[in-house]
């Protein structure tokens, strides 16, 4: 087994090369790529705030060992380092300090690294602009790994209950039905603990209670596709069951599947910091952030550099992906169409 | 229609069993009982104690049912306690689960009711208000706002309104909980307020979203030509008719007024069903976590069966299959 930076920087690239795979197809297709056009028109800005938010992340996702620098002590240097820890490495103080502050926040005894930390340092002296950059990293895994295990499960189980009906449908439904009816935050909570606390057990849960809603929208949209004239027009050419659905059904549910993607990532994040907030959720995540400034709030006087910083990336990620999923669903959803003329 | 309320409630109770099915296999096939156990009683423990515990907690049996014990198994015990609601004591404290539900029921009601009731209507009218102005600026900025609530993290919301109106103003007190209806109002302010920031976004856009869809159908139109005012016609017509679908939006989040609210409660200190949640997420409390989950869909099953049934009793265009 090779060690974890290496398999996370192999996930890494394999995901820029999906990614890349995506955007060839998408500038083949004049659909598409109009659909694109069209959002890039709708909202600029918010793609491109959310372009940086995926390039803060990229940059502390590919981590590798050496590049030592001076004054490090010889643990550290075998430990695996991303560009985001190789800016700001060996800015550590004792304990809080003010943004931009020369002394400590409590003692006054002089900072190691006068008037370097632009939002200031935590209890345990980390600089918090770090702390917040590297918190994009998690709030980006936990999205889009979690989509990775709700969204293929949604659609093959969907589609296979939507394609084959009968008792395909009725096992499918049912299933369903159980797992919708547990109160999600609880349900959430509970698998997270019986799986053992973590980030892979945290995704898995969410992927496990977010697939619920994606599959009865998938399932629902199979059942209006396989009616259509086209597919009964396959149906009788003799073309196999596994190619209707791959070339005549699947490509009708790639809009759901994008609008979800988005829609879904702000809820995922959302629910996240509040996991945190009950000591479950991901190490390192702006929701364990907020969590932990909950007890510097009511100090005297008030630390807020901690949770301000923490809480304004949050916001800001929300509202882009909120703007942006808006946008996707009015451009790719028919049904919103009336609305907007 | 006898028909279709019996298939029903036959289906809803079917669900129950899948989602006994499903606990079990989380709680006591995936987690281990012996890990429980350790988890209550600490990580070094005689075997001999671990065994006890086990006992006296019921996790002592055999998990699957075997040819010769068909009866004397945990997967049987489960279903038969769970179904006759028997759900015996904590894992962490030993104390009575049932007595401790029926002391939270009440705290959590008090804080879960006002804020739905007042959630609904402000939703409705802010909503009305804006899709009355649908298409002007005054309605992008409602949305806009709506947005802007929705990306903020209940937790800011929490944090910040107990900062600004409980530490700042003084207008009441940050956390506790008195029972006494002269008082309780005052505990219950600074939750409620919080509750209805962070609901009111997404609401208000749901709602709008649905009081649109009605404004374009044919009998606004035909109200309109026969010379309705765009008031009467909000209040009359769309309002009347959005309800449906509003409706069955919010007739779903009834059972879990019951359950009470997990963060808010532990919060702001009221000893509800939600900080009883809470403080068994933290002990690692298994029994009370998945009689809550099951006590949560228990009512959502419930719920659902009571929307569908006068569904079909309130509008005729929904056909029985």
């Amino acid at each position: 087994m090779p060690e974890p930076y290496i398999l996370s920087n192999i996930t890494v690239c394999l995901l820029l090369a999906t990614a890349f795979g995506v955007v060839s197809a998408v500038r083949k297709s004049d659909l598409w790529l109009e659909a694109s056009r069209e959002l890039w028109r709708r909202r600029p800005i918010a793609l491109l705030v959310f372009g940086l938010y995926l390039l803060i992340g990229l940059l502390d996702s590919i981590a590798w060992v050496g590049g030592s620098v001076t004054g490090e002590d010889a643990v550290a240097v075998y430990k695996p380092k991303s560009i985001v820890d190789r800016l700001f490495v060996n800015l550590e103080e004792k304990s809080y300090s003010a943004p931009l502050a020369d002394r400590e926040f409590y003692d006054r005894s002089p900072l190691r690294h006068q008037g370097s930390h632009l939002l200031g340092t935590d209890i345990l002296g980390r600089d918090v602009l770090y702390l917040t950059l590297k918190g994009a990293r998690v709030a980006l895994l936990i999205g889009i790994l979690t989509s990775l295990i709700a969204i293929p499960l949604a659609v093959l189980l969907g589609v296979a209950a939507g394609y084959f009906g009968k008792r395909t449908d009725d096992i499918i439904f049912f299933l369903l039905s159980t797992l919708a009816s547990m109160p999600g935050l609880l349900l959430l909570i509970a698998l997270i603990i019986v799986l053992g606390r973590g980030t892979l057990s945290v995704c898995i849960a969410l992927g496990v209670t977010s697939w619920v809603g994606f599959c009865r929208i998938t399932r629902g949209e199979t059942m209006k596709l396989r009616e259509l004239d086209y597919v009964y027009a396959a149906r009788v050419l003799g073309v196999s069951e596994t190619r209707i659905i791959a070339r005549h059904v699947l490509p009708g549910l790639v809009h759901l599947i994008v609008i979800t993607f988005v829609l879904t990532f702000s809820g995922l994040v959302l629910t996240e910091a509040v996991l945190s907030w009950l000591g479950v959720g991901v190490d390192g995540s702006w929701g364990q952030m907020i969590a932990q400034a909950k007890d510097e709030i009511s100090r005297e006087p008030v630390i807020w550099w901690n949770i301000t910083s923490a809480g304004v990336a949050l916001f800001v990620l929300l509202l882009v992906l909120n703007f942006v999923g808006d946008a996707i669903r009015d451009i790719l959803d028919p049904r919103t169409l009336r609305e907007n003329l | 229609m006898l028909a279709y309320i019996v298939r029903r409630v036959a289906y809803g109770m079917l669900v129950v069993l899948g989602v006994l099915f499903f606990l079990f296999l989380l709680f006591f096939a995936v987690a281990d009982p012996d890990d429980i156990a350790r988890k209550a009683l600490g990580e070094k423990v005689d075997a001999e104690i671990i065994e006890q515990w086990k006992i006296n907690h019921n996790y002592h049996k055999p998990l699957w049912p075997s040819i010769d014990r068909p009866k004397d198994n945990l997967l049987v015990d489960h279903f038969a306690r769970m179904l006759s609601f028997d759900f015996g004591r904590s894992d962490a404290d030993d104390s009575v689960i049932s007595e401790r539900i029926k002391k939270g029921v009440g705290p959590s009601l008090a804080l879960t009711v006002p804020m739905f009731l007042l959630g609904l209507f402000f939703g409705v009218l802010l909503a009305l208000f804006v899709a009355f102005f649908r298409e002007t600026y005054i309605d992008r900025m409602g949305v806009f706002l709506a947005v802007l609530g929705m990306s903020v993290s209940i937790l800011l919301y929490i944090i910040g309104v107990q900062y600004l109106v409980g530490k700042l103003l003084h207008w009441f007190p940050i956390s506790g909980f008195d029972p006494s209806p002269q008082v309780i109002w005052r505990f219950l302010a600074l939750p409620v307020l919080v509750g209805l920031i962070k609901g009111i976004g997404g609401d208000v856009r749901f709602y709008r979203t649905v009081f649109v869809e009605e404004i374009y159908r044919d009998y606004v139109r035909t109200a309109r030509a026969k010379g309705c005012s765009e008031g009467r016609i909000m209040i009359r017509h769309v309002l009347r008719n959005a309800m449906i679908p509003i409706l069955t939006q919010v007739v779903v989040a009834i059972p879990f007024l019951f359950t009470g609210a997990l963060l808010l409660e532990s919060f702001f200190g009221i000893p509800g069903l939600g900080s009883m949640t809470f403080d068994a997420i933290d002990g690692n409390d298994f029994s009370v976590l998945r009689t809550m989950v099951y006590i949560g869909s228990l009512l959502f099953i419930a719920g659902q069966i009571v929307t569908d049934i006068t569904y079909t009793l309130v509008d005729p265009r929904v056909r029985l299959e």
